[in-house]
């Protein structure tokens, strides 16, 4: 299902992650989601997370699902402003930060998939995942610091 | 020239171009085609075995969801016509 080999790292600013800790806290019991803006100049960076609406038809305290519409803005979002959409948050509530198999079925190649963890509605844990697609698993990315970027 | 847009995480597969100019005078479904017919790597994430549309992706004209329009991936596309492919985000904690 997952490996523990960091093969890669990622770097989240603060303000990000404050805004995909804030989703994660709101939406407790259920899932919360948006979508990961940044550069990969020198590394990968995330330095914008856009909260979308979970508009799974279901279940949502334990499955969460973007709507194509939200998708395509998005990707418009990203060029308007000169940024790449370089991933997709996710949390899980009473849940570990580690991807479920659906999540696996999901996956798509590039993206990094940060994964929050939220007991009693605290977040205790973020981590995040990138699919090796030859491999047909996750890989987990090594998050960062949050650094403050401009 | 109508224009095909590629999500960014399919992009690796497209020499990471972001759009693909196609014929228009021909569908939908079949400027989907020329693009993985161009890029075969790219097939496997956008068609099916059957050579249908896989589940997991979306196709718009424009704003329009293509699955909503009356003929479908079958519609005739016009020059000033953008197709973009929505790849399926969803996942969960089970
Ligand atoms: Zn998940």
């Amino acid at each position: 299902m997952s490996t523990h080999i960091k093969t890669s790292t990622l770097q989240l600013s603060a303000s990000g992650l404050e805004v995909v800790r804030k989703d994660a806290v709101k939406a407790y019991p259920d899932e919360c989601c948006g979508f990961l803006f940044g550069t990969e100049t020198e590394g990968r960076k995330i330095t914008l997370a856009v909260p979308v609406t979970n508009h799974k038809d279901g279940d949502k305290r334990r499955r969460f699902e973007i709507h194509p519409q939200d998708y395509l803005r998005a990707e418009r979002l990203a060029a308007e402003i000169g940024l790449d959409l370089l991933g997709v948050y996710h949390s899980h509530p009473e849940h570990p930060a580690l991807p479920s198999l659906t999540d696996l079925e999901m996956a798509l190649p590039y993206f990094s998939y940060v994964i929050v963890s939220v007991k009693s509605g605290k977040v205790v844990d973020e981590r995040s995942w990138k699919l090796n697609e030859s491999l047909g698993l996750f890989e987990e990315e090594f998050i960062m610091q949050p650094i403050h970027l401009s | 020239m109508a224009t095909i847009i590629i999500p960014t995480p399919l992009r690796k597969f497209t020499g990471n171009q972001s759009t693909f100019k196609v014929n228009d005078a021909g569908t939908i479904s079949e400027a989907i085609h020329s693009l993985t017919d161009q890029y075969t790597d790219l097939k496997k994430h956008v068609i099916d075995e059957e050579g249908k549309i896989r589940s997991f992706v979306r196709l718009y004209l424009g704003d329009e969801d293509v699955s909503a329009l009356d003929q479908k991936a079958e519609t005739r596309i016009k020059e000033s016509d953008v197709i973009s492919i929505v790849p399926a985000i969803a996942g969960g904690k089970i």
